[in-house]
């Protein structure tokens, strides 16, 4: 059968907004599952599935695993962290010796961009992109765009900020043609040096201080900022990036509105974001955590084929394992 | 040798401003007239060649031939069977070979090997600094003397200004040109392609344009300092154009060199990852291309180089960060720039074998790209209709990686004399 979403899911930049929706659709009547007290439905009983992880990632891989297992997928885990095994001749190998046994899907998360087509392309297997390099993390705009509509009931017309790293951010692509497919307005936030060239062009509007980012705001989506960044003279000190451009409890207090507050995690709490932030009553980030795995159920059970219309009712009919 | 008859065709030798139907007469390896009817006598081994352009041989003064060091992906036989499958005669080999051309026995050794294939003419290229370490200056006389027509550390820009400067001022002595990759390190370093709208989306680190125009500014500026020939290697930028204008018309001693994918790529080639797109300097925007067809045709850029460079088949079946920089190019270079700027209306016929032939030549005061009777017989006959399919499986050379597979293009040599030997002639249908 061929799926509604095609073989491989690689990024959100070449989905349709219908396609967007249905992968949202489909992940409500899985949120339910992790809700049983026995969290498994039949779905992709007899699939295996490989977790080929080339960068180091907890969250992530784990909601993939908790995804692939609440479906009966049988799983396989491969860290290849490490650079002899992050080249690209040795992934060109690595798809060939995937295809070679017969698996029928693959997570892949690799540190080069473009490495998640890359295997699409040579194997026959469906290919999920977990994250590549500064491209694209196509799972983790689908659960913000999920708890965005949780929250507010809606996205198009809504104002959401992606604050911190842009040039660096696969999370930020992957929301930025999300959001925009959806009908959102997208703003960007942060300092020049942070901020990768022509990003106007693709639809998004640019603010340099969070002051007006906020005010502007319904949604503030707050990046991690990686300390690599500091030591590559992209920022001159994590002191002055909180004073400048952190999410604090202050400026939050000056809004005209309520803003929702998210992060795609791991946090540095006093880099990015005030803790009293993170841990307050509009942050909805253990709800992105939650509803990453409801999402990354329902973009396997597509890619296997799976008909969106009969998601809810697969999960009913077969009684839990 | 026998004597050789060209007989009939379109003559264009852009030397000489020449344009018409005539007949070339080879003897001795040497151009013996060139004019109408001249008849033939026997024994003559007699081309018709109506309805063919007969031109100087092309000349490329930027390839790399990997010998010694990297024999798997090109050797020096295998890289001139393409030049002159491709109608070059002669062209000019990098030194950023295993180890590095930086002395004169290195130089003689690229000599010798050219010799025995007997193909096309290769004029070595020493190193500028010795082991390309950008440190110390080579020995140009005696790399000179063993051969070597230019001095170039590419692949590697000359990162220190002292080097650069004391290089363009040694080479005066021994009147060869300074070549420069120009690539500014601490801008560039970690990128794979332009930076630009398109490296955004992809998630690709960009190598910013200024890249290239800080490094051109510098070389002109030290070209004026000391008086020296710089030539500038694969322009790329249209900020790179606007200086090198510049400096032509203050009459500063500069060359410089575009390649066929700079002319006719933009960095949407890398769209999809598609790693025969990755090359340094990057593939640039539609603004660029259009800057650097204009100076080629107003002779702010001089010449077409292709920088023909070879990798293993499979190097280019990576990630796009992980792919190495180049593709091949001898092959296609003449019908890519037919197709696009002589049926684009951007240049002539004529302008183009001057773009390809003589400019080059006279850039690093080559012999050839002339048909003057007395010159070697170093000559290229174009059929100019033939439409063919690039397909790399069939490429002389011994790798493949090309953007332009698939393509359909117009034009291709069907005979190439180096020294009146006939060391090309395409037969039928395949290239």
């Amino acid at each position: 059968m061929t799926a509604v979403l095609g073989k491989d899911l690689v990024g959100l930049e070449h989905l349709s907004s219908e396609q967007i929706r249905l992968i949202l659709d489909t992940a409500e009547p899985f949120k339910e599952v992790s809700e049983r007290p026995i969290k498994k439905v039949p779905a992709l009983r007899g699939k295996t599935i490989v977790n080929l992880f080339f960068e180091a990632s907890t969250r992530t891989r784990i909601s993939f695993e908790f995804a692939e297992k609440r479906l009966s997928a049988d799983t396989v885990n491969v860290a290849a962290s490490g650079s002899s095994v992050q080249k690209g001749e040795t992934l060109v190998d690595t798809a060939k010796n995937l295809e070679a046994m017969r698996i029928d899907m693959v997570v892949i998360r690799h540190p080069s961009s473009g490495a998640a087509q890359f295997l699409g392309d040579r194997i026959r297997s469906n290919v999920v992109n977990a994250g590549d390099g500064q491209h694209e993390h196509p799972t983790q705009a689908l659960l913000d765009l999920l708890t965005i509509r949780d929250r507010h009931g809606k996205i198009a017309g809504l104002k959401v900020c992606l604050v911190g790293d842009i040039l660096h951010s696969r999370v930020a692509r992957s929301n930025i043609w999300g959001l925009l497919k959806l009908g959102a307005e997208v703003g960007v936030c942060g300092p020049d040096t942070l901020m990768p060239r022509g990003i106007e062009q693709l639809g998004v509007c640019r603010f340099r201080r969070i002051e007006e980012a906020i005010e502007w705001a319904d949604v503030l989506n707050v990046l991690r900022l990686q300390l690599e960044r500091m030591e590559r003279g992209f920022i001159p000190s994590l002191r002055e990036y909180y004073r400048v451009f952190g999410v604090t409890v202050e400026r939050l207090d000056r809004a005209p509105r309520e803003v929702t507050i998210m992060h795609p995690g791991p946090m540095n709490r006093g880099v990015e974001i005030d803790s009293r932030v993170a841990d307050g009553s509009h942050s909805v980030i253990l709800a992105q955590v939650t509803n990453g795995v409801a999402v990354r159920m329902a973009v396997l059970y597509l890619l296997a084929g799976g008909r969106p219309e009969l998601a809810d009712a697969a999960n009913r009919a077969a009684a839990p394992e | 040798m026998r004597p050789l008859l060209l007989q009939g065709g379109r003559v264009i030798d852009p030397s000489r401003d020449l344009d018409g139907t005539a007949d070339v007469p080879v003897q001795d390896g040497k151009i013996a007239a060139v004019g109408a009817g001249l008849g033939s006598p026997d024994g003559v081994d007699v081309r018709d060649v109506r309805g063919r352009v007969v031109a100087p041989g092309l000349v490329d003064v930027h390839v790399h031939l990997r010998e010694p060091g990297n024999e798997d992906v090109e050797t020096i036989a295998s890289g001139t069977r393409a030049a002159v499958a491709g109608g070059f005669t002669a062209v000019c080999a990098m030194p950023n070979t295993d180890p590095v051309t930086d002395n004169q026995a290195a130089v003689g050794f690229i000599v010798r090997q050219a010799a025995r294939a007997g193909l096309a003419r290769v004029y070595p290229i020493g190193a500028i600094s010795v082991g390309q370490r950008g440190e110390h200056l080579s020995e140009f006389g005696e790399m000179v003397a063993a051969g070597a027509v230019a001095v170039s550390d590419d692949g590697k820009p000359v990162v220190s200004s002292h080097l650069m400067r004391t290089a363009l001022e040694y080479a005066r002595t021994f009147g060869v040109p300074v070549a420069d990759h120009c690539e500014e390190p601490t801008l560039a370093t970690g990128g794979v392609m332009h930076e630009g709208l398109v490296s955004t989306r992809l998630g690709l680190k960009g190598m910013p344009a200024a890249a290239e125009e800080i490094m051109v500014g510098r070389d002109l500026l030290l070209a004026e300092l000391t008086g020296g020939h710089v030539h500038l290697c694969h322009m790329s930028t249209r900020g790179s154009v606007d200086l090198i204008r510049r400096a032509k018309e203050q009459g500063l001693r500069v060359t410089a060199e575009v390649t066929p994918h700079h002319l006719t790529l933009t960095d949407h080639a890398c769209e999809g990852y598609d790693t025969h797109a990755k090359m340094n300097p990057p593939l640039r925007e539609a603004a660029d291309v259009a800057a650097l067809r204009a100076a080629l045709k107003h002779g702010v850029i001089d010449c077409i180089a292709s920088d023909h460079a070879p990798h293993a088949y499979d190097a280019k079946e990576a990630a796009f960060d992980d792919a190495p920089f180049g593709i091949v190019g001898l092959e296609t270079a003449f019908a890519v720039a037919y197709t696009e700027l002589v049926l684009g209306g951007v240049l002539t016929l004529p302008e183009l074998i001057a773009r390809m032939s003589t400019a080059p030549a006279a850039a690093f005061r080559l012999p050839g790209g002339s048909l003057a009777p007395g010159a070697p017989a170093d000559i290229v006959v174009l059929d100019v209709t033939a439409h063919w399919t690039v397909d790399p499986a069939h490429f002389h050379s011994k790798s493949r990686n090309t953007p332009f597979a698939g393509r359909t293009l117009t034009a291709r040599p069907v005979l190439t004399l180096v020294g009146g030997a006939p060391v090309h002639e395409a037969d039928g249908s395949t290239p």
